[in-house]
């Protein structure tokens, strides 16, 4: 009995730590201290942003497509120091998550969310929804992704897009 | 008096200076938007429709626009393909409701005519009745009721459809020099690796003349000089069509295909503030033979062609009303690439897109001169960057292929 009590309460408690690193993630996004985004990341990571319509048809362009952290801090420099773009916030809002799988300490996560983005002339507009869908593990107790997808739905991009999602 | 006044006002007469001037009402008035989408998309050009890969099958189909009508792109049982127009011969809904599919019939949810893959008419239910009551009238006749269609022609699997079914074959409408930039690409079988889509809030026109415009490259994309990137040759310049609506912008360079490589050679520009921590995106494979290294082609009205290095894309550019167009990228890889070479593309089309590296500034610069022109449409661009000429000319900054837009656009415009 008191076995099982304690597998039901490590459950959810990295159900919990799961959330705080999705809920940290966005809002570090939001508050644009992107210098920070790469170290959600493990060192060996996949970052991408791909099109629900390619997602399901197994067509693999993307429009944002990262395979190591390097390539995530460079969209990071390239945002701050080269592109040029009209000033925009984000607020993202994330539903709860749902661990669909877990194997070992690897955990695969589904979470849907919407950001909003507020343009120059101060009009907040629906800019991009879509799901996560995250591999998450612990690095020294700390949840990290090593692999995260962001699959949207918005198939028309408003404009451009600079800030990951 | 004041209704004289109000013509005048609305009444486009363009500069005399001719080309190297635009008056902003073009990007605004709702009335030149309807006139383009008569005179030009549903006039004697050639539209980008898709590609033979898209619909290879018999049975397969896509939709799509031309100007902003809609249209459908079949694959018949003969083998042949055929396009016309999205609505019904009966009371104007939309027959095809989805993407793209395979059917041997299109049949509209409405009434259930019924029309067979080249468009043609072939079932409306209770034509003749129900119990001697009712039905078509005498002399109804199928064959006058068919989907409106649209005169279609491929060259190099591409496919293109016009409304002038005297249209000239799109070979002679793209010119000698044109189709021989277009086969670096096309004279091997393509693949789809993906689509992706852009709005911008901005007329079409706005979209089209910043493809044409080689001058702003390295002066709006910041990303090559300030990550230190440089070509070892910037060897360049522009190509025109002998009508001067269709353009190649192209640049001669050397792609390295080895990271290590990359890094030791003159390629970086170790003097940059800036260097990338992965800068792997940037290493390829030599597959043109040219060593033209960046080429970005348009062809007049709505299509563009994107080879960056081997990032290969399709841009086919649909107008939404004065202030909005939407562009639909179709990107490519070869039928023959192994799963390293598609990797390479992958990484490659950060440059590319909606999020590209080098082209996202492209998305926003045509709202900004949506924005900036407000209530002002009497007022004009000035574009003598490179002469007041319309030619091709062996530098890039210079506007003559964007000059070489406007002449053509006069020509279907009647001005």
């Amino acid at each position: 009995m008191k076995e099982l009590h304690l597998k039901e309460l490590n459950k959810v408690i990295v159900k919990d730590e799961i959330e705080e690193l999705i809920h940290a993630y966005v809002q570090c996004i939001d508050g644009d201290h992107l210098e920070e985004w790469p170290e959600f990341f493990t060192e060996d990571c996949f970052y991408q942003i791909i099109s629900r319509e390619n997602y399901e048809q197994n067509l693999p362009a993307s429009i944002i497509y990262c395979d190591s952290k390097g390539m995530l801090k460079d969209r990071v420099t390239a945002h701050r120091q080269a592109n040029i773009f009209e000033k925009h916030v984000y607020r993202h809002i994330v539903s709860s998550v749902r661990i669909t799988n877990q194997e070992e300490d690897v955990y695969t996560v589904y979470t849907n969310y919407a950001v909003f983005q507020t343009r120059l002339n101060g009009y907040s507009e629906v800019y991009n929804v879509g799901k996560y869908i995250d591999t998450i593990v612990f690095e020294n107790g700390q949840a990290k992704f090593k692999e995260k997808k962001v699959v949207y739905d918005s198939l028309v991009i408003p404009t451009l897009l600079v800030t990951p999602i | 008096m004041t209704i004289v006044n109000e013509q005048k006002r609305h009444t486009l007469i363009w500069p005399e200076e001719g080309v190297s001037r635009v008056p902003y009402q073009v990007y605004t008035d709702p009335d030149i938007y309807k006139r383009e989408m008569d005179n030009i998309f549903r006039g004697s050009t050639w539209n980008y429709l898709g590609l033979e890969v898209e619909i290879p099958n018999k049975g397969d189909y896509k939709t799509t626009f031309v100007g902003d009508t809609p249209v459908v792109v079949t694959r018949d049982g003969d083998g042949s393909v055929y396009a016309f127009v999205n609505r019904c011969a009966h009371r104007g809904a939309t027959v095809c409701m989805d993407k793209c599919g395979n059917a041997k019939t299109l049949t509209c949810v409405y009434h259930a005519w019924t029309y067979d893959m080249k468009g043609n008419l072939k079932g409306v239910p209770f034509k003749n009745g129900v119990n001697g009551q009712g039905g078509m009238p005498e002399g109804f006749d199928v064959g006058k009721h068919s989907l409106k269609k649209l005169k279609v022609d491929t060259h190099l699997g591409i496919i293109f459809g016009s409304f002038d079914h005297q249209i000239e074959p799109i070979q002679d409408y793209l010119g000698e020099k044109m189709c021989s930039y277009l086969s670096r690409i096309f004279s091997r079988p393509v693949k789809i690796l993906g689509y992706q889509r852009q709005e911008m809030k901005n007329n079409w026109k706005l979209y089209f003349e910043n493809v044409k415009d080689s001058y702003h490259a390295s002066l709006l994309h910041l990303f090559f000089s300030t990550f230190g990137v440089n070509r070892l040759s910037q060897q360049g310049g522009i190509d025109l069509d002998p009508t001067g609506r269709h353009h190649v912008s192209y640049t001669y360079g050397s792609l390295n295909e080895d990271t290590d490589i990359y890094k030791n050679s003159d390629l970086r520009s170790y003097s940059s503030k800036y260097q990338l921590e992965d800068p792997s995106l940037l290493v390829g494979r030599n597959e043109f033979i040219d060593g033209i290294t960046l080429a970005i082609q348009s062809l007049f009205p709505n299509m563009v062609v994107q080879q960056i290095h081997n990032a290969l894309a399709i841009r086919q550019l649909l107008p939404k009303g004065t202030d909005s167009c939407e562009l639909v990228w179709t990107y490519l890889g070869f039928a023959d690439d192994d799963e390293k070479m598609t990797k390479i593309r992958l990484k490659q089309s950060n440059l590319v897109g909606p999020a590209g590296f080098v082209s996202l500034e492209d998305g926003g610069v045509g709202e900004l001169v949506q924005k900036g022109i407000v209530g002002e449409e009497k007022e004009l661009s000035f574009i003598e960057m490179g002469g007041t000429g319309v030619e091709s000319q062996s530098f890039r900054a210079t506007e003559s292929s964007i000059r070489g837009f406007w002449k053509n656009y006069k020509q279907f415009m009647g001005y």
